[in-house]
């Protein structure tokens, strides 16, 4: 049975590090340092350079140095109005993959929690995608699904009228978020089903016999239960999404004109096709700050749904 | 006359109902039984779509109508395998670069993890958090200057660089979900292995592994998994001597011609270790996917 464990309690009573000695405590500390320090340098070192190129003038294809160049990359970040479209753009195409996958993935999980013919394979089958690699899907989609000449789903969908659409091109943005959407359902649906599958049958079987209907029990008594559930999913899916790439540059890349950039791809061209180290790293703080404050909001949230307060 | 149907009621409820919940019960399996298929084929579709144009020669693979019916050949993966450019080196780098920066992984996550679990340090909450933290901060932000850092360091194109970076990105994952399969070592079992008066490693040899191992496969299965599938690091920092799989794939996109079966069968090679991983490792993805939150 699936239970929404209890991660950040404190281990057993007599093994707290109440009371210990020093050399003790170095003792426990050795075995956390390497991953410590690890961690440290692999994952901090490289934001402090970066905070350091955000005040240089440095293209990485012109020969010589960096130069001092104050706030200049500041000003042209905060100035570029491909900067501000590309963050709210990212903000609103993470927010969209995560709804629609958490919608799907709640309708898919219960689906998954009644007993029926074959089930285990139906499952393997919904949670493939999250498998795919995510370089490969994207190129699938863009090809062999969504071209307009030959693609799959035209054929499927020209029953209803639709005849020979160039999804990426007029749709691109609505494109990649049913990619996201695809790809990361099964994610949401296993949390979800985890969820379902540690609810108390009981009290749905006393709900079922006091005569409440299928919906009034799944709203009153099955949403509230699966609450946390629901929000690690879309923390950890938010975590994952907003760094979204893999399908912009690979369906899209980005355009038509700049209506599917988002932050990362927008950065991506900075290094790569302006070879702009400086703007780069600028764009780069300014991204770390607002993920901070975001960030600081999603620990909380963290803290609450591993029941972090109940363990103090 | 209310109290002769009130008892003759019940001498004739049992049978009545239970045959009407019986059918009830059939077409309910039944309904839900289509329709679970339905749905589960739905999802499946682009990736049977893929393995079908896989075997597809190119000309039978943009085609409109789309065909369902042809003469699967194994054509295209043998232009994989040995063509103008061969996947071989681009399967040897992501193999490298995935079993090695999983063993660093769990190196580094099996202490760290007891140090969180077992005998914990003083601010072992500040740690864990800490750990969770580094995921959320964005790497992309950072890619221009690790570019820099990895031309000067002449890492640039090297699976080092890759195993050094992936290792980075799995580990808070790793750390977590070993963690909560270490607070499942029973403390009747700790104490009574300190009472038999055995050392530390005797415990964690003895008492611990034994409990863990089955976690650390899963672990390791995931950070495999998430490695493997990595673009965005590779894309940034490698050409050709440590160019990975997904890689091969954008290289399988030609400027002109046809080439939608080609690119399904690289897809396909790319896709199915991962998948395959995936399917074994069903039962603990989620608690993977959850950084152990959900058992």
């Amino acid at each position: 049975m699936a239970v929404l464990e209890d991660v950040t309690s404190p281990p057993a009573a007599g093994l707290r590090p109440r009371g210990v000695s020093g050399r003790e405590k170095w003792q426990r500390r050795l075995p956390l340092l390497p991953a410590l320090i690890y961690t440290i340098v692999v994952t901090q070192v490289p934001f402090l350079v970066t905070l350091y190129y955000s005040f240089q003038n440095y293209f990485w294809n012109e020969p010589g140095g960096a130069t001092w160049a104050g706030i200049s990359n500041y000003k042209e970040v905060f100035t570029d109005p491909n900067f501000r479209s590309a963050l709210w753009r990212s903000v609103t195409i993470t927010a969209l993959a995560v709804i629609f996958a958490m919608a799907i993935g709640i309708a898919l999980a219960v689906l998954l929690d009644k007993k029926f013919i074959g089930r285990g394979i139906v499952r393997t089958l919904i949670i493939t995608p999250f498998l795919v690699m995510p370089a490969a899907a994207a190129l699938i989609w863009a090809g062999p699904m969504l071209d307009p000449n030959f693609g799959l789903l035209n054929y499927l969908l020209e029953p209803f009228g639709v005849n020979h659409v160039a999804w990426l091109t007029t749709h691109a943005y609505g494109s990649i978020i049913v990619v996201m959407v695809w790809q990361w359902t099964p994610f949401m649906t296993l949390i979800v089903l985890a969820g379902l599958q540690g609810q108390a049958q009981d009290s749905l079987e006393a709900a079922r016999m006091d005569g409440a209907n299928a919906w009034a029990i799944f709203r009153e008594l099955t949403l509230p239960h699966l609450r946390p559930y629901i929000e690690l999913g879309v923390l950890l899916g938010s975590i994952y999404l907003v760094n979204v790439f893999d399908q912009v540059r690979l369906m899209t890349n980005g355009g038509p004109g700049t209506s599917t950039t988002t932050l990362p791809f927008y950065i991506y061209q900075k290094v790569n096709y302006a070879f702009d180290i400086g703007g780069s790293a600028a764009a780069g703080v300014v991204t770390v700050v607002l993920t901070i404050i975001v960030a600081s909001f999603a620990l909380r949230l963290f803290a609450r749904v591993f029941q972090f307060e109940e363990a103090q | 006359m209310t109290a002769v149907t009130a008892t003759d009621a019940p001498a004739q409820a049992p049978t009545a109902p239970k045959r009407s919940r019986r059918v009830r019960e059939i077409t309910g399996l039944a309904g839900w039984t289509v329709l679970g298929w339905v749905v589960g084929i739905a999802f499946f579709l682009p990736i049977l779509w893929m393995f079908l144009t896989a075997f597809k020669p190119e000309s039978s693979a943009e085609t409109w109508p789309p065909k369902f019916t042809f003469s699967p050949t194994l054509a295209e993966f043998r232009l994989v395998f040995s063509g103008s450019t061969p996947v071989g080196p681009f399967i040897e780098h992501s193999a490298i670069a995935t079993v090695g920066s999983t063993i660093l992984v769990l190196v580094l996550a099996l202490p760290a993890s007891y140090a969180l679990s077992i005998r914990p340090v003083g601010k072992w909450r500040d740690s864990l958090f800490f750990f969770i933290s580094t995921k959320m901060l964005p790497i992309v932000a950072a890619i221009g200057p690790l570019y820099v850092i990895a031309l000067k360091t002449h890492l640039l194109d090297s699976i080092w660089l890759l195993i050094i970076l992936y290792a980075a990105m799995n580990l808070p994952l790793a750390i977590w979900m070993i963690r909560s399969f270490m607070l499942e070592v029973p403390t009747e079992m700790l104490e009574a292995a300190r009472l038999d008066g055995a050392g530390r490693f005797r415990e964690i040899g003895e008492v611990i592994m034994p409990v863990v191992s089955p976690g650390l496969v899963s672990t390791a299965l995931i950070c495999v998994i998430f490695a493997w599938n990595e673009l965005f690091l590779a894309l940034n920092l490698t050409v050709t001597n440590a160019a990975t799989m997904p890689m091969f794939l954008i290289s399988s996109v030609p400027q002109e011609g046809l080439y939608i079966a080609h690119l399904s069968a690289a897809a396909t090679v790319a896709s199915v270790p991962v998948i395959l991983v995936g399917w074994i490792a069903q039962r603990s993805l989620v608690r993977g996917l959850s950084m152990g939150a959900i058992k």
